[in-house]
């Protein structure tokens, strides 16, 4: 009680503070939250969607739980029985103690994967109530670590690995050694421009290869911009407006300044979700070009014919869907029709699609080492659903899933390899005479 | 002295008047309250509508997914159980309709007495489940907090003294009949200031919630 009267006393004492953290809860308050939070019924069914609770077993992490500050203060000041309550001097008070304790309910345990949000039987977009409580943590000082220099490296180098365009020349002259082809750098009036994230280059340059070959295949017009080669976003990821925009505009400053029509997201289902459907309401405006995930454009060459394939994959083959690509973006089919061009022997995870269960690395779960242990530990629903279906190799379509696969069918000893779907479609594609 | 009759008679007047009016600006309050907050303007290319899967997922939310069904089956069968019995109750038992007709002016066909009895004594056995497994499962008794013990209790006795009344086992009638009523009265005026909104507002949360994952070309 001490420390909140203190806080109090100094609201402005310094750039953190729970009187700012308050603040940037009150702007995220809406009419979904307010209608969200006065249907729960307190019947727990998000804890049975959730691998954080599902694999622990731990009441605390019932997704609707994560959300009881951000439910605090909407109770209390956005509700005539709530500011009735205050008044008589009933309502509990969200004090820094409460957020501190929330902090790693809202960042270790939570990769807003947003299967909650699909069987709350009331309605209730848990996720995107997530995402807006983490603004409230961050303006209050109570984001991890890992997070907050991760954000640090990508306002100040353009990436959150704080990666270099020098590392990424070197990737590229590889690609092109590899290709015999050349990749194409600051193409003024290029049809698409190609972003990438910093896990990918590092972890799977062989991605940056395969669109290179699968570009040329199909005659397509690309380039990448030695101005923002980044994708992903790590304001949005820790949960801060300011620093999401500024990411952003970065993509848009490149973008316009190429005259693109086009802007490809990477094999990172967060940078998607990041660019596609958060980037224009960070900045506050509509963009002048569209944005697609990759595998919406390969898919999309396929349909016109632009992709030739040859040979197929014999092997039993499974897929990953990420979360930020299936669930919360709405690309399912697409992946589905890449399969088919390449893999003879598909077989479905049981729960996929807009079902399917986090790889538990997402939401920057992954960029949090303090979460570890909970992020392995989430994997054992993924790992409970590959041992269902018993894959030879499993596909996906993000960098941080596909690093997540590997490292825990490592853990447990599951000799199952993991590939991108990019990188399998470029091995098969026809050689032109 | 004031007898039964007394007592039903003012349960069923100004009673009746306080918890209509209390129940109805309450809940008004409620909706205004929500929908003032407004949404931001979306700026992002919207790859499927927002109108048409929020209405679905306003339907869909009646029928658990197949996930739902095999993680939690106890929840999704007692629940889906108890929340038709207390609808059947409540909107086609024949003195329930006739108050309806009564107030409203309109009506409907109800449902024959022993139907409604059989269902009534289905509902409390379905109520009483529900609380043994708040109490009892991890998750669910973690989460609970008095007004949810509260509301189960408001909720137990409606049903729980209309069954009474109408097996005579309270007596004289008026009594029961007056006790029923105050306890609905009751239901009533705690409605729009407690998770009973749920009534109301599930209609609106899920609406959005299927706005928000229509516009991403997704039906939740």
């Amino acid at each position: 009680m001490s420390t909140t009267t203190s806080t109090n006393a100094t609201p402005a004492a310094g750039p953190f503070s729970l009187q700012r953290g308050l603040q940037a809860l009150r702007e995220e308050m809406d009419a979904p939250v307010a209608s969200f939070f006065s249907s729960c019924v307190h019947c727990g069914l998000c804890a049975t969607a959730c691998p954080f609770h599902v694999e622990t077993g731990d009441p605390k992490y019932t997704p609707i739980y994560k959300l009881e500050p951000m439910r605090l203060l909407w109770e209390q000041e956005y509700t005539l029985w709530g500011k009735l309550k205050g008044k008589i001097g009933l309502g509990k008070q969200v004090t820094d103690e409460m957020l501190e304790e929330w902090e790693p309910l809202l960042y270790d345990s939570c990769s807003m994967c947003g299967r909650c949000s699909m069987v709350c039987p009331v309605g209730n977009d848990i996720a995107y109530m997530i995402r807006k409580a983490r603004e409230g943590m961050v303006a209050s000082g109570h984001a991890p670590e890992g997070l907050i220099a991760a954000s640090v490296r990508a306002v100040n180098t353009g990436s959150p690995m704080g990666l270099q365009w020098k590392t990424l020349e070197v990737q590229i002259k590889h690609a092109e050694t590899a290709s015999g082809l050349t990749v194409p750098l600051d193409q003024q009036g290029a049809d698409y421009l190609v972003l990438l994230s910093s896990m990918e280059i590092i972890n799977f340059p062989e991605y940056l290869e395969a669109i290179t070959k699968i570009f040329d295949h199909a005659g397509v017009s690309w380039t990448l911009s030695k101005d923002c080669f980044e994708a992903t976003n790590a304001g949005i990821q820790i949960g801060n407006k300011d620093i999401a925009a500024k990411l952003t505009q970065r993509v848009v400053d490149a973008a316009v300044k190429l005259g693109v029509k086009n802007v490809i997201s990477p094999e990172c289902g967060h940078a998607y979700t990041a660019i596609r459907w958060e980037g224009p309401n960070n900045i506050g405006r509509a963009y002048p070009f569209k944005v697609f995930h990759i595998i919406e454009v390969l898919d999309q060459l396929r349909a016109d014919g632009r992709i030739k394939t040859e040979g197929k994959e014999m092997e039993r083959l499974s897929m990953h869907d990420p979360c930020n690509l299936a669930r919360k973006s709405g690309v399912i089919q697409q992946q589905r029709n890449l399969m088919d061009l390449v893999a003879d022997n598909f077989v479905e995870l049981k729960e996929h699609g807009k079902y399917q269960w986090c790889c538990g690395a997402g939401g920057g779960v992954s960029s949090n080492e303090r979460a570890e242990p909970l992020k392995m530990a989430a994997f054992k629903r993924k790992k409970a659903q590959i041992e269902e279906v018993e894959p030879e190799r499993m596909v996906t379509m993000c960098a941080t899933c596909r690093t997540q696969l590997e490292e825990g069918l490592e853990e447990f000893n599951m000799d199952i390899p993991v590939i991108g779907l990019t990188e399998m479609i470029a091995e098969h594609l026809k050689e032109s005479d | 002295m004031i007898t039964s009759m007394d007592f039903l008679l003012w349960a069923k007047g100004p009673m009746f008047q306080i918890a209509i009016a209390v129940f109805a600006v309450g809940i008004l309050i409620r909706l205004v309250e929500i929908f003032a907050l407004g949404r931001r303007h979306n700026y992002a290319e919207a790859r499927g509508s927002e109108l048409l899967p929020g209405m679905q997922t306003v339907v869909r939310r009646f029928q658990a997914d197949p996930g739902t069904l095999k993680h939690a089956p106890f929840d999704v069968v007692v629940g889906t159980i108890w929340h038709i019995g207390f609808i059947v109750a409540l909107l086609l038992f024949i003195p329930h309709v006739e108050l309806i007709k009564s107030t409203f002016g309109i009506g409907w066909p109800a449902l024959p007495n022993p139907v409604v009895d059989g269902i009534t004594a289905i509902t409390l056995l379905g109520l009483l489940a529900a609380l043994v497994h708040r109490l009892t499962h991890p998750v669910k008794k973690f989460l609970s907090t008095t007004e949810d013990y509260l509301i189960w209790g408001v909720t137990f006795l409606v049903v729980l003294t209309g069954y009474l009344a109408y097996h005579r086992l309270i007596n004289p009638y008026p009594l029961a009949l007056g006790i029923h009523i105050l306890t609905a009265e009751v239901f009533l005026i705690v409605l729009p200031f407690t998770k009973l909104t749920h009534i109301f507002t599930a209609f609106v949360a899920r609406w959005y919630n299927g706005a928000n994952f229509g516009r991403k070309g997704v039906q939740s």
